[in-house]
């Protein structure tokens, strides 16, 4: 007995104690009936191998590991976006439970979302009164101003018709008629996150500005699609655009919603763009989004009504950074303040101070097709090699801009994009072509085991590690951000290659 | 009826206010308030829940991927439709265990068919199968595969029992199980529970056989204890200590061979109740092999298990468990003695799934502390009455409560710690009030045993007595 309420033996601990050791041992040798030692050894050893490698890529059916989720997801946090806006998910409700879970585990703060909990009579008759009742109960017990529904699979292989449903709703008194009630079809079976974020997104716009009669004003639209970083990141956006003194809206602005405060105090709802502002936008001169593959049928519409677009590969880094800006000093008149010429300057001296460091390493990175070109070129700013760059949700022409990214940098040369490919993947090339570090989300953690590799963490989701949401990523103190987080894990790896005493220590140096 | 209970039933009359009329009379039969003496929690309970009401529960796929199935490491669980299902349930779940992930064990991993519209249109079976092919030749240590069935299988007519019939033939009998679970089946995690051990039933013990063990007079399986955070192996180091054999874990570290070899044991033990009493009764009834419900949170239960256990055998056992007993109560008294003087009087309001809503509450009143409210997210009426045995008078009950309620009832009670979900924790720190999670031990653990009991007094205390609660009131 090794337990001490003295000091509490963890998980991490107890378990390591000789009588569980043992225990461990024989009910391997005794119950599990387990393969060989040596098999298994052998098995770890062939699944490094180029041969495996080959194997493991001619998969055209199981996937393993993916870096992906499906489209509802996006639709509820972009849901979550707009003021007091409950996002309402019809069909199956482990689905929401799961969607929940999800991002609080992610951002450590409460997800609100209803499900219209369909089950098997609703998959026979239709989910018609589950929506007539849901909206009904939503509506009065969590009084949202706005619901926004989206779909579950489950609801999509029936095919229920949300317009017709929602209507429906409407006339039988769940929600007053003019009730703000948006809706997408977001089917898990197409696309990904980003989709949902951008159906989600199109069936927002839709509701607000259809029909209406523009006329144009000086108003940016800022769309910054689907992002794990969404606090930090939104907030910064809004101060460098407040900064220039661009007249814009930030549509679907989750900064406040997965960031409230511990002060005694439930908010359900919290921030967000105001509908009042969505009618406006309307008249618009420009939707610019942060992350084009997030947003292609939305900025469609927007571009269908008369609004310039714009969009962006989440620009993070120095030129991309640059461009961003000065595209929107264009659309704006507004000229780029000293201020930010300033922040610019810091960043590309804390990049002068630090390359020799960084130099000619070789990075791999996986996450969704926007920030990979994004972290890529920055990665290359850097003097980084991207070597194996892999989009589970990137497709042919997300691989062709890849390719031109890296065509367009000598640290590009031998880089590889991965479209459609999964983590598992990703093991076969870290094991046949290792790189110096890894960049990914929490999952990533397993490939840092099993092939050594060590895992900065960028992406969605984050469970393992803190609060890095509340800190940017993009704009150039975004960039300091991710350069920091870079260096630090570059220069612990430094010390821990050279800690040992009287063999490698003569390395271990005070000074860096 | 005293104060109390009075208290109470207006607290819920008052929730009830918020409702739609025909909402309103399908909640009030899922609250309640215990009273002594009754049989039951006076709750309805695995009924389909309402519409748009922000429930906490799953479905049936989390009940048989994410509960049963997911832990049985050897094998390799197909999450079979799209993408989400099974990435949302990917190692979320704390199911401790030891082997070579991606080699000879696979439960952090996410295998998944990814289904598209192509697959929706014209079917996944043929994919199925090539998946299926995929897996043998890039896993070749993989005991066996299940197929975990997402909404759109059972609304596309896929034929996955074809499919996995073919495939074992193919692969000389290789074990492979469908598992019908689409989340729309049930009203909760409550069937796919029901479904996944059926299937276990169905396609492990009526076709498998493992490789010959010997048996003795002694021994057991461990039944329904998902060993989160290490709970199964601090339950069974007690076991052992008491001198019985533990053949099988269901399913936390567990293995296909542990399952084959189930139907010999003397008793099956019992400590998830609502999730494993499946195959227990099937067990018992095909079998003849009795089963017996335990409670390893706290030491008064874990005595009182121990003792029930070791009743089922001979005198050398029964006095084992007593030195088993023996053994811990030193440590038993300091963890009491250091924590109870922190927790005593302090109150609690629980919501969980499974047992726990029940069984953890002889953990608390061991550290001093009362349950003043519980429910069940996926509870049946069996569970409501298990629950009399341990709950007091005026205890406030919610079945399947909703989001709004489960708030406006602590607002009203103000419990010292709320005990519940990832979904539910971030809500009340909002509100100031002391958290702790209830299914994956808010990443903690083991809480199960004796050695798991110092560390559940340590948490609680570590929630309860945090300077941060202090603080969350701004002074100015």
């Amino acid at each position: 007995m090794s337990q001490n309420p003295k000091h509490v033996l963890d998980h991490f601990n107890l378990f390591r104690e000789p009588e569980y050791v043992e225990m461990f041992e024989n009910k391997k040798k005794n119950f599990e009936n387990p393969h060989p030692q040596e098999k298994v050894a052998e098995i770890i050893e062939w699944t490094k191998t180029e041969e495996y490698r080959e194997l493991n890529f001619k998969r055209e059916a199981l996937t393993v590991n993916p870096a992906k989720t499906c489209q509802p997801l996006g639709a509820v946090f972009l849901a979550l976006g707009f003021e007091e806006t409950l996002p309402f998910v019809h069909g199956s409700q482990g689905c929401v439970a799961y969607y929940r879970s999800h991002l609080s585990r992610h951002f450590k703060e409460p997800t609100s979302c209803v499900s219209s909990s369909m089950t098997e009579d609703a998959a026979v008759f239709g989910g018609l009164n589950n929506m007539i009742d849901g909206l009904a109960n939503a509506y009065a017990m969590y009084k949202p101003k706005m619901i926004a529904v989206s779909t579950t699979c489950m609801a999509e292989v029936i095919g229920d018709d949300l317009n017709a449903f929602i209507k429906n709703a409407k006339e039988k008194g769940s929600v007053p008629q003019e009730y703000d009630v948006p809706f997408a079809h977001t089917p898990a079976f197409v696309g990904s996150h980003i989709t949902g974020y951008d159906n989600a997104l199109k069936g927002i716009l839709e509701h607000f500005w259809a029909g209406k009669e523009r006329s144009e004003t000086d108003l940016i639209n800022i769309v910054m699609g689907f992002d794990g970083y969404s606090v930090g990141n939104i907030r910064e956006v809004k101060r460098i655009l407040s900064e220039m003194g661009v007249n814009f809206l930030l549509v679907g602005d989750t900064s406040d919603v997965f960031d409230t405060p511990t002060d005694g105090t439930f908010r359900m709802y919290m921030g967000g763009t105001r509908l009042s502002d969505m009618q406006e936008a309307v008249n618009a001169k420009a939707t610019v989004s942060f992350q084009e593959y997030n947003t292609p049928k939305s900025l469609e519409y927007a571009a269908s009504l008369g609004q310039k677009t714009l969009a962006f590969h989440y620009p993070i880094g120095i030129r991309a950074t640059d461009r961003w800006l000065m595209a929107i000093s264009e659309l704006s008149g507004k000229a780029i303040p000293e201020s930010l010429k300033l922040e610019r300057g810091r960043l590309v001296d804390a990049v002068a101070d630090s390359t020799s460091h960084l130099h000619g390493k070789k990075f791999a990175l996986y996450g969704d097709p926007d920030q990979m070109l994004g972290l890529s070129e920055f990665l290359m700013e850097l003097g980084v090699e991207p070597v194996h760059v892999l989009a589970t949700n990137g497709g042919k022409e997300w691989e062709e801009r890849m390719n031109a990214l890296f065509a367009s940098s000598p640290y590009g040369t031998g880089c590889h994009a991965w479209p459609g490919r999964d983590l598992w993947h990703m093991r076969s090339l870290l094991f046949t072509e290792p790189v110096d570090f890894l960049i990914g989300n929490t999952y990533g953690k397993y490939l840092e085991r099993d092939t050594g590799t060590p895992l900065i963490r960028i992406g969605f989701p984050i469970f393992d590690r803190h609060h890095h949401h509340r800190y940017p990523t993009v704009g150039y103190q975004g960039a300091m951000n991710v350069l920091v987080k870079i260096l630090d894990k570059v220069f612990d790896e430094m010390d821990k290659n050279t800690n040992v005493p009287s063999k490698t220590d003569y390395s271990y140096d005070i000074i860096r | 009826m005293s104060q109390n209970i009075e208290e109470a039933k207006k607290i819920i009359a008052e929730v009830l206010e918020v409702y739609p009329e025909k909402t309103r009379k399908k909640r009030e039969k899922h609250l309640n308030v215990f009273e002594e003496g009754k049989p039951d929690c006076g709750v309805k309970s695995n009924i389909k829940t309402v519409p748009g009401v922000m429930t906490i529960r799953g479905c049936a796929y989390a009940g048989s991927k994410g509960v049963v199935w997911g832990p049985i490491k050897d094998m390799i669980h197909i999450s079979h439709g799209p993408v989400g299902c099974g990435q949302y349930s990917w190692a979320a779940r704390r199911n401790y265990y030891i082997g070579t992930t991606g080699v000879d064990s696979f439960v952090t991993m996410q295998f998944t068919s990814d289904f598209q519209e192509k697959d929706i249109v014209f079917g996944g079976d043929k994919k199925l199968e090539k998946i299926m092919d995929e897996i043998q030749e890039l896993f070749p240590l993989n005991k066996g595969i299940t197929v975990q069935s997402e909404c759109p299988i059972g609304l596309i007519g896929d034929d996955i029992e074809a499919v996995s019939k073919k495939k074992s033939k193919e692969y000389d009998g290789k074990t492979i199980v469908p598992v019908r679970c689409e989340g729309f089946r049930g009203v909760s995690q409550s069937l796919g529970h029901h479904i996944a051990n059926d299937t276990i039933r169905d396609w492990v013990f009526d076709k498998k056989k493992g490789a010959e063990i010997e048996t003795t007079p002694y021994d057991v399986a461990i039944i329904g204890d998902y060993n989160i955070g290490g709970d199964a192996w601090s339950s069974r180091i007690l076991l052992e200590e008491m001198g019985l054999r533990v053949v099988a874990q269901w399913s936390g570290d567990g293995s296909i061979e542990e399952l084959i070899n189930t139907p010999k044991v003397k008793l099956n033990i019992l400590h998830c109740y609502r999730s494993m009493n499946y195959i227990s009764r099937h067990m018992e009834e095909k079998y003849g092999i009795p089963w017996v419900e335990y409670n390893f949170f706290g030491p008064t239960k874990i005595a009182e298990s121990l003792r029930k256990i070791a009743a089922f055998f001979d005198d050398k056992i029964r006095e084992n468990a007593e030195k088993v007993i023996a053994k811990y109560e030193a440590l038993t008294k300091a963890t009491v003695e250091k924590y109870r003087p922190r927790l005593e009087g302090k109150t609690v309001m629980l919501f969980v799934g499974g047992l726990r809503p029940r069984h953890v509450i002889g953990a608390y009143e061991d550290l001093g502390m009362n349950v003043i409210g519980t429910g069940y997210e996926f509870g049946h009426n069996d569970d409501y009455q298990r629950t009399t045995h341990y709950v007091k008078d005026g205890t406030i009950i919610y079945d399947d409560v909703t989001g709004y309620e489960f708030e406006k009832f602590v607002e009203a009670l103000k419990p010292d710690l709320v005990a519940s979900g990832i979904k539910e924790k971030y809500v009340f720190q909002k509100m100031g009030y002391p958290f702790r999670q209830m299914h994956s031990w808010d990443y903690s653990g083991p809480y199960h045993g004796y050695d798991g009991f110092s560390i559940f007094a340590r948490d609680m205390d570590m929630a309860i007595n945090n300077p941060v609660w202090q603080m969350a009131k701004a002074p100015f």
